[in-house]
């Protein structure tokens, strides 16, 4: 397995820069996946990676073997590196068996080897069948085999499940990825869903205007990112006025502990980060309206979202000058009516915005 | 940097093809050009005024325009009936209507004069060219009334629009770029048209360029008269260009498209059957009659002639090379358009869709001034004749090359280059398969065209060498007709069969998605 690197790659096409010196360090045998919006140069990125488009300026190698630079150019079929598109692209005129074993030599093709890659993919039934007599699940999982077949130092995965229905996507995602860590293959996985990137990647690399702007594990890119932006393409944020003093965040939600470093000395005020599934909310007794027995910000539910497997909460605070509304994700049974009112607590630690 | 221009080899091949294709579809045109003006302005004005060029203009110019328009009203009242309405036997009818597409035009004329001596003059080329091209209208406005979507005149009805509102406001605005499609094939097969006016005499420009060439051996009246035909062609290219510009077609949303209920016709049942049946019995049964006639009489009279052999081989020989050659060049035609689209590779297309208004005879002029002067030794040979052919049908090549051509992705061909197969090699086992059946139909659309081709096969066809169609020609000049009906027979069947194929593949094309 080899290390992939992309240094300084420029890339542009008719006069606009698509990639702008872009970094990217791939680490043997993982699975790095390339998040951006449609549009950001996610494509055009492994388009140059697999030498289907040449880099204006920069490099791209393979485990020390540099595949484009400034004095090499190696065609795509000299590169080693398989290659899923989007929808899976198979050859429509060939069987599934012939699609897996287009890139292997002739006396190949009908041999053991296919069997075992379309076993492998779970498919061995399906090996007579022509591509548009398969499903997109099944189409991609040839694509994936095809693409395996070589034995490549490293896979690139176009988008490999947005054109899947939500029930099967979840589905073939898991086999994929178990698939690729079983075969240990460096991979880079361009998506533009978030979930995805987080659920499936050991780091993300998240595109934005040609360059990559974080790079890190999931966790870590999801619990501190480096702007509001990107906070809240990752998912649904709560920003929230603070007060910093010795590592603590002084919030309208009580005193929150700060994650890494605070932004500008000590005892200053700023910006933090609180994930709506972070608060907690509870439905203040009748009784007890306008008391102050539960501790916690008093507000009234807003509008409530409700989604099945949990719900989230538009909460308006009550205390004047409080500012926005807050956002709460609650399990589903927890969904509470328009107008109750509410008690909301903060619990973990908050990330201060730079 | 040298792998690098190794991934770039293909559009140099391309390129090549391309160019090749572009200087033989000028080469007739400019050959024209330096014939005319070796003859300086003042003749030229002579000539035309010598030529009565304006009863000229005047006959081909009403020709054309009461018949195109005719060929639209029963090309688009046929569509509809098959397409849109309850009619029993529409399956049938749809087949019965697009066969007359597979009888030459001269064909057509042969077997109306051929009954009735008489017929000639104005109402009769009417008449008759009209019951031989509506199917032009027919075939494209029927593929589009199958492709509409039923929700666009449900809408207007739910609007308030009456039945024949919706047909007037909204359906026929859906289907006026193939009407006016229709309508241009039909115009530039008019302009072309030399065998049928000649038979019905009717004076129009074609007929006045054959015979002043091919009687009156004047070579540049010829080709100035030809310089007004094109510019004829021109204007009805660029007429239709412009009318089209202006109506929106169809660009339904997302959703699944539906098929819209067919119309019960009720009480105008027998009279429609009535009507579609005497368009049939005159445009095709006539003709197709008055063939067997002559050929049961014909056989009677005459002995059958060894000659029938070896004017078909020579036909079928002919016409398989041009096919060949045609669909070769439109490759790398259509390759460069779409693969490689920018203003040079659009304005190449263009080019090679131009020999569409260029008429056989003006295409066979310019090859014959060539080669009289620089190449005498092709001049009445096979390969000019074949090279004729493949200019004159490019077209239609690459309207059977370009579908398929966009239909095989170049993210396949990347794909195919991943897996580690060198370019030419992605070339063989990706891109040819998947263009395969579009080089099929490009090679049996010219084949056919050629192999009932006359105009230009009169002017080229070498020396003591038959064609079905010239002999057939000769028969029917000295007025043979029971010799010549066995050799438009020939004709018919070859090129009744693919009609009747391409019919039956809009059937079942009709209803499914188009590919996007």
């Amino acid at each position: 397995m080899s290390r992939l690197t992309v240094a300084e790659l420029w890339k542009g096409y008719a006069g606009t820069s698509v990639l702008q010196g872009l970094e990217l360090e791939v680490p043997a045998g993982s699975l790095t996946a390339v998040l951006g919006l449609s549009g950001c140069g996610k494509t055009t990125l492994l388009r140059v990676i697999a030498g289907f488009e040449r880099a204006e300026r920069g490099s791209v190698s393979l485990g020390g073997q540099p595949l484009d630079d400034a004095r090499t150019y190696l065609p795509p079929e000299q590169r080693s590196i398989g290659y899923v598109p989007q929808e899976g692209a198979l050859f429509p005129h060939l069987s599934v068996q012939q699609n897996v074993g287009f890139g292997l030599a002739r006396r190949e093709r009908r041999g053991r080897q296919v069997a075992e890659l379309l076993e492998m993919v779970g498919i061995e039934q399906l090996a007579e069948r022509l591509p548009h007599e398969l499903s997109g699940g099944e189409q991609q999982r040839v694509a994936l085999a095809r693409a395996l077949a070589r034995r490549p130092q490293a896979l690139l995965l176009d988008e490999p499940f947005s054109s899947l229905d939500a029930s099967l996507r979840t589905r073939v995602r898991e086999e994929v990825h178990a698939l690729l860590r079983e075969q240990g293959i460096t991979t880079v996985l361009v998506t533009h869903d978030q979930e995805e990137a987080l659920s499936l990647a050991d780091t993300v690399a998240v595109l934005r205007d040609g360059r990559i702007i974080q790079h890190a594990a999931p966790a870590e890119l999801y619990e501190r990112p480096t702007d509001e932006r990107l906070a809240r393409f990752l998912g649904a944020v709560n920003l929230i006025d603070a007060r910093f003093e010795r590592g603590t965040a002084l919030t309208m939600l009580g005193a929150l502990a700060l994650r890494g470093e605070q932004p500008l000395g000590d005892s200053t005020t700023g910006v933090v980060i609180v994930r709506p599934e972070q608060l907690e909310v509870r439905a203040s007794e009748d009784g007890a309206a306008g008391g102050h027995s539960t501790p916690g910000l008093a507000g009234r539910v807003e509008q409530c979202r409700y989604y099945g497997h949990d719900a989230l909460l538009h909460i308006r605070p009550e205390q004047p000058g409080a500012g926005e509304l807050l956002l709460a994700r609650v399990h589903g049974e927890q969904a509470l009516a328009i107008g109750t009112r509410v008690t909301v607590a903060a619990h973990g630690s908050a990330t201060a915005l730079g | 940097m040298r792998m690098w221009s190794g991934w770039r080899r293909w559009p140099l091949v391309s390129v090549a093809g391309g160019v090749i294709a572009a200087a033989l579809v000028l080469l007739p045109l400019w050959f024209l050009v330096v014939e005319a003006k070796q003859s300086g302005w003042g003749e030229v004005r002579h000539l035309l005024e010598r030529h009565e060029v304006a009863v000229l203009l005047w006959n081909t110019v009403r020709l054309t325009l009461v018949c195109t328009a005719l060929c639209a009203l029963l090309g688009v009242a046929g569509a509809w009936c098959v397409q849109r309405t309850a009619l029993p036997a529409r399956r049938l009818w749809g087949v019965l209507l697009v066969l007359p597409l597979g009888v030459p035009d001269f064909v057509v004329a042969f077997g109306w004069v051929s009954i009735d001596p008489a017929l000639h003059g104005y109402l009769a080329a009417v008449t008759i060219m009209t019951l031989s091209l509506y199917p032009l209208v027919y075939l494209p406005v029927a593929s589009a009334l199958s492709n509409l979507d039923a929700g666009l005149e449900e809408a207007a009805r739910s609007l308030g629009l009456s039945p024949w509102q919706a047909f007037w406001r909204v359906t026929l605005r859906q289907i006026s770029p193939a009407v006016l499609g229709g309508c241009l094939l039909v115009t530039l097969a008019l302009l072309a048209e030399y065998g049928a006016f000649e038979i019905l005499q009717y004076r129009t420009f074609t007929v006045e360029i054959f015979t002043e060439f091919k009687l009156g051996f004047d070579t540049v009246a010829a080709c100035v008269l030809s310089l007004v035909l094109v510019a004829l062609s021109i204007a009805a290219l660029a007429g239709e260009h412009s009318l089209s510009g202006r109506g929106r077609s169809a660009r339904s949303g997302p959703g699944a498209r539906r098929v819209a209920p067919r119309v019960a016709l009720g009480r105008l049942t027998v009279p429609t059957l009535a009507g579609l049946a005497a368009l049939s019995a005159l445009a095709l049964g006539v003709p197709m009659g008055s063939l067997v006639y002559w050929m049961l009489r014909g056989s009677s009279t005459t002995l059958p002639s060894a000659s029938i052999l070896s004017a078909a081989g020579h036909t079928a020989l002919y016409s398989a090379c041009a096919a060949v050659l045609s669909t070769v060049l439109a490759v790398p035609v259509s390759a460069l358009a779409i693969r490689h689209r920018n203003r040079l590779t659009v304005l190449l297309e263009r080019l090679a869709y131009l020999p569409m208004a260029l008429p056989g005879l003006v295409i066979a002029l310019g090859l014959v001034s060539f080669s009289v002067r620089y190449a005498l030794s092709l001049y009445q040979s096979a390969p000019e004749l074949i090279v004729a052919y493949a200019i004159l049908f490019l077209p239609l090549a690459l309207v059977g090359v370009r579908s398929s051509m966009g239909q095989s992705s170049p993210r396949l061909e990347e794909v195919g280059r991943s897996l580690g197969a060198r370019p030419a090699s992605v070339w063989r086992r990706v891109t040819l398969p998947l263009i395969a059946p579009g080089l099929g139909a490009a090679f049996a659309l010219v084949f056919i065209s050629a192999a009932t081709e006359l105009t230009a096969t009169l002017l080229l066809h070498p020396t003591g060498v038959n064609t079905l169609a010239t002999q057939f020609w000769a028969y029917t000049s000295e007025l043979s007709y029971g010799a010549a009906a066995p050799y438009a027979g020939l004709m018919v069947l070859i090129s009744a069969i693919p009609a009747y194929l391409l019919s039956r593949r809009m059937g079942t094309l009709a209803g499914t998605e188009p590919r996007s």
